[in-house]
């Protein structure tokens, strides 16, 4: 697949369609263009069979059955519904009160995660957030020191966006079966990569998209446990009542049969993807530890994911270091392009301080990125680090042995 | 974020990068000013290094910069400007020619203060230095960040 000049290495926050996916789609926006919800007509029950065909592929990728899944617009709105819902259907108090119930989930989920979170704490709920370790990686011990007897959600990503790092969420899932807490997990980066079992890895809510995974935009999945325990949500958008009540609202047929071949195709070929994106990713990170001096992967070094790498090049600005690698399109770790100074806050909760925070790249590889692409791209990142430290002075202090942390700097 | 074409010419071929010597080699010599402004934690450091000649003029800068394109730029030009000038000369030039010759965007016009200041406090070194120092000039910034042990 021919993309632009731009070596494209940003597959983490969004993937081209796959023809395939496109091709599935097309006769739904001409010929086939029914409203699912219309029951009096051929119109209708074409676009229905396809939901349902979708439902049927979608459900399969994650291990779960077809009525399990609800189709949204994507990530962002799973996770609204799956954290809003929830909280407000297994609420200890009724809207108005304080001491609703608790909620748990980490310092570094996804805005899309802490927001909702951080709405439901000003309308009567608690909320903890737990600090990842250095190595990012929230493991069930984690969870478990920061439940409570009034916790009625548990909200753990599966495997994180900028770093990779994979959570150890089927053994957080057991432990919150045992305790009768309902478990949400943001799985936008880890479904169509790895092997997912809803069933029993006791997940009850479980979000993901459709565009990470070779899909189109503006639709994904929540899948909503049917038993052991019934998960009930409250919704947040009325109507219609399609998707089981959850989710009111005219299907988007096209978008939810583009989603559902994506997910097919993600579990036919996850084998050979992940056998094609691992060592791509390793590629990259032996050659640049190698090549640079002090430079640092982030996050665990082997429970991540095969396609996201994250790495801070210490003694070089994120500003310069990302135009110098303007060839790649690819995440910095530095908001510095953006209103704010503040760097990722991924990063900072991990303990990595400002400064590598801001000179850190995400590199994030997908089905169509080839060698040649992540040769490139090593020499053009080696290329702009070693320029970039050719002009640093904290790179000559570096060099003369002086901590930097001991220099007292004069503000201007 | 668009750069102008002259930032990026800056950029890629930045002219006059280095210094006169480690930080300890030039602290004794009565030629060099150095001047060091920024913090690693705002983004951006400076350094400009300059060496001056007996009638007071500016024969040649260096400088090193850890920050965004802009403030490479910056020190770039700003390296480009001074040299050949007498150091009162040198003093005249302020952060708004920086933008204008640059095209710098509002969020970069903190990158020619920088510069500006770099060329001060470079200047207030040298001055010290090489006892050039007014006697007014009683509360002098130390020009270049000071390990403290």
């Amino acid at each position: 697949m021919q993309l632009t000049q731009q070596i494209y290495l940003d597959n983490a926050a969004t993937t081209p369609c796959d023809p395939r996916v496109v091709e599935a789609m097309l006769p739904y926006f001409t010929e086939k263009f029914g409203n699912a919800g219309s029951r009096n007509h051929r119109f209708g029950w074409d676009a229905e069979d396809a939901i349902e065909l979708a439902r049927e592929q979608a459900a399969k990728v994650i291990g779960a059955n077809a009525k399990e899944v609800i189709f949204t617009s994507g990530s962002t709105e799973s996770n609204n519904l799956a954290i809003k819902g929830a909280a407000e259907m297994y609420a200890r108090a009724p809207k108005g009160q304080s001491g609703r119930g608790h909620i748990v989930t980490v310092a570094h989920e996804h805005k899309a995660v802490l927001d909702p979170v951080r709405r439901l704490m000003r309308e009567g709920f608690e909320a903890t957030f737990i600090t990842p370790p250095a190595d990012g990686v929230i493991t069930v011990d984690h969870v478990r020191e920061a439940l409570r007897p009034d916790t009625i959600l548990v909200s753990v990503m599966w495997a994180n966006n900028e770093l990779g790092t994979i959570n150890e969420v089927p053994q957080i899932g057991r432990l919150c079966h045992d305790r009768e807490i309902i478990l949400h997990t943001d799985a936008t980066q880890w479904v169509g990569k790895m092997p997912t079992a809803v069933e029993t890895d006791c997940i009850d809510l479980l979000s993901w998209s459709g565009h990470k995974i070779y899909g189109p935009k503006g639709v994904g999945g929540l899948y909503v446990r049917r038993r052991k325990p019934r998960v009930r949500l409250e919704s947040l958008v009325d109507g219609g009542g399609q998707e089981r009540g959850m989710r009111s609202g005219t299907q988007n047929v096209t978008g939810i049969v583009g989603f559902g071949k994506a997910c097919e195709i993600a579990l036919a070929e996850m084998d050979k993807d992940r056998a094609h994106l691992q060592p791509l990713r390793d590629r990259l990170e032996r050659e640049l530890t190698s090549r640079l001096e002090v430079c640092q992967v982030n996050g665990h070094p082997t429970k991540r994911l095969p396609h996201i790498s994250n790495i801070s090049f210490a003694f070089v600005e994120g500003e310069s270091l990302m135009m110098g690698v303007r060839d790649i399109a690819c995440s910095s770790g530095s908001a510095c392009t953006s209103a704010s100074l503040e760097p990722s806050y991924v990063l900072k909760s991990l303990g990595i301080g400002d400064d590598l925070a801001h000179s850190s790249l995400r590199l994030s590889f997908g089905r169509w990125t080839t060698a040649k692409d992540v040769d490139a791209a090593i020499g053009l990142i080696e290329r702009a680090v070693n320029h970039l430290r050719s002009m640093s002075p904290l790179f000559d202090l570096h060099k003369e042995g002086v901590d930097l942390s001991k220099i007292v700097w004069q503000s201007h | 974020m668009a750069y102008s074409d002259k930032v990026v010419d800056h950029f890629e071929k930045p002219r006059n990068v280095g210094s006169f010597g480690t930080s300890k080699e030039v602290a004794t010599r009565k030629d060099i000013g150095v001047g060091i402004v920024g913090a690693p934690e705002c983004g951006d450091v400076m350094q400009l290094q300059i060496r001056v000649n007996d009638s007071g003029v500016i024969e040649d800068a260096k400088f090193k910069c850890f920050g965004c394109g802009s403030a490479i730029a910056s020190s770039s030009l700003a390296t480009e400007w001074i040299k050949g000038k007498k150091v009162d000369e040198a003093l005249e030039i302020r952060n708004t020619q920086i933008v204008d010759e640059l095209s710098l965007p509002p969020v970069k016009i903190h990158c020619s203060v920088l510069a500006e200041d770099s060329i001060r406090s470079a200047i207030e070194d040298w001055k010290r230095k090489s006892g050039q120092a007014g006697a007014a000039t009683t509360a002098v910034t130390p020009a270049a960040p000071t390990a403290a042990h």
